[in-house]
């Protein structure tokens, strides 16, 4: 679902095609509901399932999986820190996630030119949040639940309840990248 | 000659790398709430107070300031006077291993870099750099290295008459290409001279460095200036979504150096900015 307030766009997975297309570069954007979170090692296992043909340990279609690994909680807290890691180290596991019906990505940092083609071709949308302020979006996070890989420890597949978790549409699916832009924008010559 | 327990440095390095976690660096901070009234771009403020309201919440408490804990990188300067009753290297370590327990820090090394296994789950060993010095103190300094500035950074080997113009380009290449990607605004390292490791050893030192601070060469105190000016000129902004902070300082640090090389090393430093010293 995609409702577009005056100064923000609230979007709660899970997310169609034409949704997606709503969604331009530079959109502030809050998300509430659910998020699936996935690294550099559970990117791997994923991808090692979908070349086999078998099934995923955990439905992507219409999702968006964030780039997390947390720190763990204190007693008390729902989850530790968790900010976004660099976008660009899944580049090479993200389009067979596309092709499974992923919706959407949150991390930090540029994906690479091949990444936006692939956004647009699935009709996906890549978020950035910003990095290293984890302690302040750990805030946003209501509830945790692992449901993939728990030996994979701060890398497994865990399921997040978010409210008003605050992001940037970074690259849309028509192919804008609002990195680029931004600094365009502000580089002076 | 004074004689300093091991257990002693156990528990000031497991403070340190618990500390450095929860409160960003001052002199940063402060550069933080100045950019925000500087800063052209609207998102570009807005960001800026995100990430200083992170600082607090972290600080009050006493969480993380950023999922990546760090690499733990400790800075030992060791007086010749001074005689240490254990074994140094252990007690350093032995600190890390409890500032990550006892901090809820995240383990983020693994054992082995070609197998990517196991995960040491303490965030030990961190790499230590020893120095002598004269007099009967010992100076720890940790920093906490996260991996998405570290990514970033670069080693050059470039030709001795690319002369001043060629440590400018290294430096606004690396931070070009640092982008996004490394969490600025950034502090930046610079390393010239010496040899292939200790360029890059004098990059990272330089980042110990107080913001505002002069640096006691002129000639690589105007180079520091120079430097940010251009830097803030690319363009890349708070969380690289565009603006004019992209560097609050650049600090350069020099060796004496072959005459025949010109080691350039660039060490980026993002807004996690986590470093915290002692004398004991």
């Amino acid at each position: 679902m995609i409702r577009r307030e005056a100064d923000h766009v609230v979007v709660t997975p899970p997310l169609t095609d034409e949704e997606i297309l709503e969604l331009r570069a530079g959109d502030p954007v809050r998300i509430t509901g659910t998020l699936l979170t996935g690294r550099d090692a559970a990117h791997k296992r994923l991808n090692e399932l979908i070349m086999k043909g078998a099934p995923l340990p955990v439905d992507v279609k219409g999702q968006i999986i964030y780039y997390v690994g947390p720190t763990p909680p204190k007693p008390g807290q729902v989850i530790g820190s968790a900010g976004p890691t660099t976008g660009g180290r899944m580049d090479s596991t993200t389009e067979p996630l596309l092709r499974m019906g992923l919706k959407g990505a949150i991390g930090k940092g540029e994906r690479g030119a091949s990444m936006r083609e692939a956004f647009k071709k699935y009709r996906a949308v890549y978020f950035g949040a910003i990095g290293g302020s984890g302690a302040y979006l750990a805030k946003r996070i209501t509830a945790q639940e692992i449901v993939a890989y728990p030996e994979l420890g701060t890398e497994a597949i865990r399921r997040l309840t978010v409210e008003e978790f605050p992001v940037v549409v970074i690259n849309d699916a028509h192919g804008a990248d609002f990195y680029e832009e931004g600094r365009r924008k502000y580089a002076k010559t | 000659m004074r004689t300093i327990d091991a257990a002693e440095i156990t528990r000031a390095v497991r403070d340190l790398y618990m500390t450095c976690n929860y409160e960003v660096r001052e002199d940063y901070r402060q550069a933080l709430e100045k950019a925000r009234t500087t800063e052209a771009s609207p998102l570009g403020r807005q960001i800026l107070g995100t990430m200083l309201e992170n600082y607090k919440i972290a600080s009050t408490e006493r969480s993380p300031m950023c999922q990546d804990t760090g690499f733990p990188v400790v800075f030992v300067e060791l007086g010749h006077d001074i005689r240490v009753e254990g074994d140094i290297k252990d007690a350093i370590q032995e600190g890390l291993r409890q500032g990550t327990k006892q901090g809820f820090l995240r383990g983020s090394l693994v054992r082995d870099p070609l197998t990517r296994a196991p995960n040491t789950g303490d965030n030990t060993p961190g790499v230590i750099h020893f120095d002598l010095v004269p007099g009967d103190k010992l100076k720890i300094d940790v920093l906490a290295k996260g991996g998405g500035s570290e990514n970033k950074s670069r080693l050059y080997m470039l030709k001795p008459n690319d002369g001043i113009d060629g440590i400018k380009n290294a430096v606004r290449e690396t931070v070009s290409l640092a982008g996004p990607d490394a969490c600025p605004p950034f502090v930046v390292g610079v390393g010239v001279g010496g040899t292939f490791d200790k360029c890059a050893e004098l990059a990272k030192k330089a980042l110990m460095r107080k913001i505002g601070s002069a640096n006691h060469d002129p000639i690589a105190d105007k180079l520091e200036k120079e430097l940010e000016v251009e830097l803030n000129k690319l363009g890349v902004g708070p969380q690289g979504m565009g603006g004019s902070t992209t560097a609050v300082a650049v600090f350069v640090e020099t060796h004496p150096v072959h005459i025949a090389s010109f080691p350039v090393a660039v060490n980026i430093q993002c807004n996690a900015n986590r470093h915290k010293g002692t004398v004991l």
